[in-house]
């Protein structure tokens, strides 16, 4: 029995390695606090710079003065040691980082809780602190614990409206807000062949909001096919163990669209139980959520009507805004009401735009619904895109299968 | 090591969001997340924190990877947190900057006595006494040096 981090990391699980950093990245917020950490190093220069990425993504375009002269420290960092730098509205780091600059059987490391999301492509993914990454850009490598690993393996595909949000939102109701603590999340078996590399990073991106250190898709043809787009040629071959010390099964068939309630991600129950709440906001994004596929599947819900509440989409890069401005996506968001905002993570984190005001209640298809995250005082729902959707044509929770006539 | 403090009892599942809210992330200026920490928990904690050791229920610093959360606590003048368990950003984290973090089953009573030895395990509450595995060698000698940044100046 060997695991994918066992076949990675090149130890046992339980043990302890150091091990050299692939790819390691940072974004306007946590690169800040990094570079205030890389400082006490006093250090003249990264190790390896050409395995660096600083991505502006949280605050984009800067909201205040102050937010924009921390921002320049940071780009100027970028720029003086020839670190790969991303602009404002390139996109969120863990989509630019899954847009040709990450391979499988990699060991990536990046300073957001999400960077499990790069797991979808096959690489050991896993998110740290400002100050292990100051130590990466000082040494190269970083001490890892093999974590033990739960195999999560799908059957089928999805029925009845449910998607792979879903999927992922069931999963941490199924283990929990710490059941994947210190653990890596493998998604195998028939199941997987269904899913494209953006349901999957979906899915992977959830994997941290159980507690676990990553969530991987073993690398297969559909990963060389994406890959190939961005002219990579992957020939990674990692297999699955035969046996999972624990295994939780599921037949996709049996997920129906589901919610969390705040303030708890575990707190998932279907969305027949909360129709006709009404919604003040809807927010569709993230590095969850804001993929082609996803606003493609927006667009086939939102075509031709009128949405009843306002809607914030935020494509998570600029290569997902122009394919779906190329491919008449776009129009049919701004026809149907939406807002566009800059690729980036948007209202999200409750500090640039489309923040909640008191009592307010927003449907987002973001990853965290904690408290007074997106404003004080305002509720988070989180849901599929397709449930998303159709609750913004009818401005309250609806069921993605109903047919809005507006 | 010896760790004392008056205990602060918790509950599980406590955020990074809840430790110190996005909003006042953005800055140099540590003093500002000392002075809003667990501002949309119980805005008077944060008084209470000086000198203290946190006893909270599993899943302590889940969430956002934000080490201005293990940041606020050491300096709000938390001496420890004590936990079942720890997200393992935070925990990473937390070692980092080095703020003492336990993992530790125990029965926690608000401004009891807390003495702990990383070294051996041994916990005492009111001079109950709990054990529990104790931290690595790698992860004391990160804490005895102040944190990762201090270890790695120190062994270069």
């Amino acid at each position: 029995m060997t695991t994918f981090s066992e076949q990675v990391l090149h130890a046992k699980e339980g043990t302890f390695v150091d091990i050299a950093v692939d790819k390691a990245y940072v974004h306007d917020g946590t690169g800040l606090q990094t570079l205030i950490a890389w400082r006490k190093l006093e250090r003249d220069a990264p190790l390896f710079p050409e395995r660096l990425s600083i991505i502006f993504d949280h605050i984009v375009p800067p909201n205040t003065g102050l937010t924009a002269d921390l921002q320049n420290e940071v780009r100027r960092f970028a720029k003086s040691h020839n670190i790969s730098f991303s602009e404002c509205g390139i996109g969120i780091c863990h989509q630019v980082m899954a847009e040709g600059r990450v391979l499988p059987a990699e060991v990536v490391i990046g300073a957001d809780s999400h960077s499990c999301t790069l797991g979808a492509l096959g690489a050991f993914a896993t998110g740290v602190g400002a100050t292990d990454m100051a130590a990466i850009w000082a040494t190269g490598s970083i001490w890892l614990k093999v974590p033990h690993t739960t195999g999560i393996v799908l059957s089928n595909s999805f029925t009845g409206g449910a998607e792979p949000k879903d999927l992922a939102l069931s999963c941490v109701e199924l283990l929990g807000m710490d059941g994947g603590t210190y653990r890596a999340l493998e998604f195998t078996g028939d199941g997987v062949e269904h899913l494209n590399i953006d349901d999957r990073l979906t899915i992977a991106n959830l994997a941290v909001e159980t507690g676990a250190k990553t969530g991987i898709f073993y690398p297969d043809s559909m990963t060389k096919k994406y890959l190939s787009e961005f002219g990579i040629i992957s020939d990674t071959k990692l297999s699955p163990p035969l046996s999972y010390e624990s295994k939780i099964e599921i037949n996709l068939e049996d997920i129906e669209p589901v919610i969390a309630y705040p303030p708890r991600v575990d707190d998932v129950r279907p969305v027949s139980s909360l129709e006709g709440l009404e919604l003040d906001q809807v927010f569709i994004g993230t590095c969850t959520n804001g993929r082609y596929s996803d606003l493609f599947r927006l667009s086939q819900i939102l075509k031709g009507k009128e949405v009843r509440v306002k809607t914030i989409v935020v494509p998570a890069s600029r290569k997902v805004l122009e394919k779906a401005s190329s491919n008449g996506v776009l129009d049919i968001l701004i026809k149907s009401g939406c807002m566009i905002g800059v690729p980036g993570c948007g209202p999200c984190l409750g500090v640039h735009m489309g923040v909640l005001g008191e009592g307010e209640i927003c449907l987002s298809t973001a990853n965290r619904n904690f408290k007074n995250r997106m404003g004080i005082g305002g509720d988070i729902y989180l849901s599929s895109v397709s449930t998303a959707a159709a609750s913004a044509l009818a401005g309250r929770i609806t069921h993605p299968e109903v047919n809005n006539e507006n | 090591m010896k760790i004392e403090g008056n205990a602060i009892c918790l509950g599980p599942d406590i955020d990074t969001d809840l430790i110190i809210a996005g909003r006042y992330l953005r800055t140099k200026d540590h003093t500002v997340w000392v002075s809003h920490i667990f501002e949309d928990l119980d805005l008077d904690l944060g008084k209470r924190l000086n000198g203290s050791v946190i006893i909270a229920g599993k899943n302590f610093g889940c969430g956002s990877s934000r080490e201005q959360a293990a940041v606020a606590l050491k300096g709000a003048g938390v001496k420890a947190v004590i936990a079942p368990g720890f997200a393992r950003i935070f925990f990473r984290n937390g070692i980092n900057i080095g703020l003492p973090l336990i993992e530790c089953e125990c029965k926690c009573k608000e401004g009891a006595d807390v003495i702990c030895y990383p070294e051996t395990g041994a916990l005492l509450i009111d001079g109950v006494e709990f054990h529990f595995e104790p931290l690595s060698d790698r992860i004391l000698a990160i804490l005895k040096s102040g944190g990762l940044l201090q270890y790695i100046k120190a062994n270069q």
